[in-house]
């Protein structure tokens, strides 16, 4: 026994420390807000160096509060509220550890973690800044961490004892128990978090009323690891909706789901713009602009979601004061940010000539697409509250008008995109760039009619969809081919091209797959809803499907009914699936797990029901094309930019000033 | 700053609007029972059911939603079908006694052209102010490629002029 109070004491010092490293990593966080800011404006080198030891403090501060939280969790500490309110003593090790971010108060501290680990990865390889706009950046990146530390500490605590603590925990929300949102929200929130950088870069950069070359290159490679990161983690929601919410939708056009989507959309301009800055030293002001809302949408995300007020599987937090603290921080960060964009964006002139048609012009497209296709998402979700206020209205804008209203700027952005992708720097051709795509084009389209000859009596989605990914990916890859030059040896000198080069096409190449495959599962998806009896077979597709047995089982925090399955086509046994419909006693709550039957062309997705009256269960069968594309086209978008990521040019270049022999060829 | 202030209506607005507390339950949706004998009305039916919301759901349509209340509708819609009605007549149907919230996708009527107007609209001062963007860059006068820094061309000069 005494052995074991020892053991308790021990835990609960650590969860004491971690909440002491929290609030001393708040204090670190005001000097390097306050300190190099004031050196960087008065140029005293001393205070100016005060930003880099700061942030790696800060960061191993957070750091340890959040690997103590960690610990409660794994160790079922129930004199912790926030343990007990979202933990149990029976749940799986990994959920244990999700639970840490589970829920508002951890996943806040995550947040903050990550502000200031981008922090600390700037003060370490940011070596090559000059030392006053790393000072700024660093003090900016503070400024953000100090909010969030205010936030944290005085409205989400993560570390408030219970009096009493209790037998056991009242458990995280079933649907939350799943490998795929284990994962999901630590990746957005790296992507909403990387934005920071790219915000304090440019409020760094306004305040020294200076944007070059440099500049460009310095912020490229944060806002594309950022981009990179919000991929993954939308395409992990996504992927977790289609599976686990059983019926396999993968977007809803929800509030929560758009608050992610707005940043990746400007996020995606802002990496496209910056080539510009760093390239061509124009589109500076627009693309200060786009660092600016980029972040603030990053924040418009963290206060729809963290705020309770939309009552969602999202939404942990029912306090309306955390709520208006966030909007608190969202105004002064936004609002400041803009204010000084407004009195010094002026100030950045362009330098950088060209055409009406050149790479510059294609990628104003880009970003107008982009920005424009953003607009709408929000304007779309924000038109209830509007609605409502001015015009005493009260209405709902679901996803049919998105489908409708935002679709067009993306069927739009993928014919621009392998056009706009071959122009030159400066000065181009449309013809020639049009002409370099024809064989690109005859394909599309015969693949779209050979398709459509193919379906019967299904509309021109799925082919419309088909030639415009086609147009895209092949485009792409035309792009790449493109710049292995004339003559032999082209093979060669394609595995040597640079790797921008290669995530560029890969990227763009994965747009094309996630367009053509949405568009292909909306069309030709089948559907069948029935009562069946066990072992009778039945068909669905080319399918057959049989209800071989259904039991009770028991799993380590719930109980299932668990079917069994058997999948044939053409009187070959495909596989056995397992469809369950789960109930987890601590919350009470039932839960769907769809047995999914996942191949390269299609998914067939089996969900079983309710037990009927009169015999048989109901069970509902999906045949759904490309299901995988959608994810597999994210996942490529991912692989692109981390291909770009790599590339020499950004290992190099992350601190060194670019020289002075200008625009490297291209 | 104008969207700061819409921000902040989101934020007014959504504490009074009416959110109920089914959030993403396992959906069940459409059950065997309900389905029509007739191949053609129940596609029309499935199709009504995708723009109608779940009243009590967040951002759920009563084809997806396992709610009673989504059944309640779902079988509305179908017998209105049976009972001869147009698509449209259904959906006025259903709106005279839920209201214009019951739609997921918000007519034009009103101050709702606004919204379907909006991405258009900003698509076309977009275009318009990239065109005179570009413009300026076409006829900006000089080739400055290199694109000096201020401090290295001040540099340059130096070295010219010794």
């Amino acid at each position: 026994m005494a052995a074991d109070r020892k053991a308790t004491i021990h835990r609960r010092m650590i969860t004491e420390l971690g909440h002491f490293a929290l609030i001393l990593a708040f204090m670190v966080a005001i000097v390097q807000m306050v300190v190099p800011m004031v050196g960087a404006q008065k140029r005293w080198p001393g205070w100016m160096a005060v930003a880099e030891p700061a942030a790696t403090v800060q960061f191993l501060m957070t750091a340890f509060a959040f690997g103590a939280l960690t610990w409660a969790f794994v160790t079922s500490d129930f004199s912790l509220r926030l343990v007990v309110q979202n933990s149990h003593s029976a749940k799986p090790m990994l959920y244990k550890i999700s639970g840490t971010w589970g829920n508002h108060e951890g996943s806040m501290l995550l947040w903050v973690l990550i502000v200031t680990l981008f922090g600390a990865m700037a003060a370490w390889f940011g070596g090559g800044l000059p030392p006053g706009l790393k000072a700024r950046v660093l003090s900016v990146q503070a400024s953000i961490a100090v909010a969030f530390f205010a936030f944290i500490l005085f409205t989400s605590n993560p570390f408030l004892r219970m009096d009493v603590p209790p037998f056991d925990g009242q458990d995280l929300n079933p649907l939350l128990q799943d490998p795929g949102l284990a994962f999901h929200p630590p990746f957005l929130y790296l992507g909403y978090v990387g934005l920071s950088m790219a915000f304090s870069f440019a409020v760094a950069a306004l305040i020294e009323g200076r944007v070059d070359a440099a500049w460009g290159r310095w912020v490229r490679p944060w806002t594309l690891a950022a981009w990179i990161f919000l991929t993954i983690g939308i395409a992990l929601g996504s992927w977790w909706a289609y599976y686990e919410l059983g019926w396999g939708g993968f977007w809803f056009w929800d509030p929560v789901e758009n608050a992610s989507f707005m940043p990746w959309l400007l996020a995606a301009a802002l990496v496209h713009s910056a080539i510009v800055v760093e390239k061509r030293e124009a589109l500076k002001s627009w693309t200060i602009l786009l660092a600016i809302l980029a972040f603030g949408f990053s924040l418009i995300g963290t206060f729809i979601v963290r705020s309770g007020l939309l009552t969602s599987v999202h939404a942990f937090a029912n306090d309306p004061e955390r709520g208006v603290m966030i909007l608190f921080i969202l105004a002064v960060f936004t609002g400041g940010a803009l204010i000084l964009f407004a009195a010094r964006a002026s100030a950045l002139e362009a330098r950088g000539v060209f055409s009406m048609v050149s790479r510059e012009s294609g990628l104003v497209v880009n970003n107008i697409l982009l920005a424009v296709g953003c607009f709408v998402v929000f304007f779309g979700t924000v038109w209830p509250i509007i609605a409502e206020m001015f015009f005493d209205r009260k209405l709902s804008v679901g996803a049919p008008f998105f489908n409708m209203a935002f679709t067009p700027f993306m069927v739009l952005l993928g014919m621009f995109m392998p056009i706009g992708a071959l122009l030159p720097w400066k000065r181009g051709r449309l013809g020639k760039a049009v002409w370099t795509l024809r064989y690109v084009f005859v394909l599309a389209v015969a693949l779209g009619v050979l398709v459509w000859a193919m379906q019967t009596g299904r509309g021109g989605l799925g082919p419309v969809g088909l030639m415009l990914g086609s147009w895209v990916v092949f485009g792409a890859m035309v792009d790449l081919w493109g710049r292995t030059g004339r003559g032999s040896g082209r093979l060669r000198r394609l595995t040597r091209l640079p790797r921008a080069d290669w995530g560029k096409s890969v990227a763009h190449a994965g747009l094309g797959v996630t367009m053509f495959a949405i568009a292909g599962l909306t069309a030709w998806e089948q559907e069948d809803i029935r009562v069946t009896q066990v072992g009778v077979p039945f068909d669905v597709g080319a399918y057959t499907l049989t209800l071989e047995d259904v039991e009770q089982v028991k799993g380590p925090n719930y109980f299932s009914t668990m079917g069994t399955v058997l999948l044939s086509q053409g009187g070959h046994e495909l596989i056995r699936l397992n469809p369950e419909k789960r109930t987890y006693p601590v919350t009470r709550m039932p839960t769907t797990e769809a047995a999914i039957d996942y191949r390269f062309l299609r998914d067939v997705y089996v969900v079983i029901g309710d037990e009927q009256e009169g015999g048989g269960w109901t069970m509902r069968v999906y045949i759904k094309p490309l299901a995988n594309w959608i994810w597999g086209g994210a996942l490529l978008m991912a692989l692109g930019g981390l291909l770009s990521l790599s590339d020499r040019r950004f290992r190099v270049a992350a601190g060194a000033r670019k020289q002075p022999a200008g625009v490297p060829a291209e | 700053m104008k969207w700061l202030a819409i921000v902040l209506m989101l934020g007014l607005g959504c504490s009074s609007a009416l959110l109920g507390v089914l959030a993403a339950l396992p959906a069940w949706a459409v059950q065997p029972d309900e389905v029509l004998e007739d191949p053609a009305l129940e596609a029309r039916a499935r199709e009504l059911s995708k723009g109608l919301r779940c009243l009590v759901c967040r951002n759920e349509s009563i084809d997806e939603s396992n709610a009673d209340l989504a059944r309640d509708l779902r079988l509305l819609v179908r017998e209105r079908l049976v009972a001869g009605d147009s698509n449209d007549q259904v959906i006025s149907f259903v709106v005279d006694r839920y209201g214009e919230y019951v739609l997921l996708q918000p007519t034009t009527k009103g101050a709702n052209w606004l919204l379907w107007a909006a991405g258009p609209l900003m698509l076309l001062i977009a275009t318009v102010l990239g065109l005179i963007y570009l413009r300026t860059r076409a006829r900006a006068p000089g080739l400055q490629d290199t694109a000096l820094s201020t401090e290295e061309q001040d540099r340059l000069r130096k070295i010219l002029d010794d």
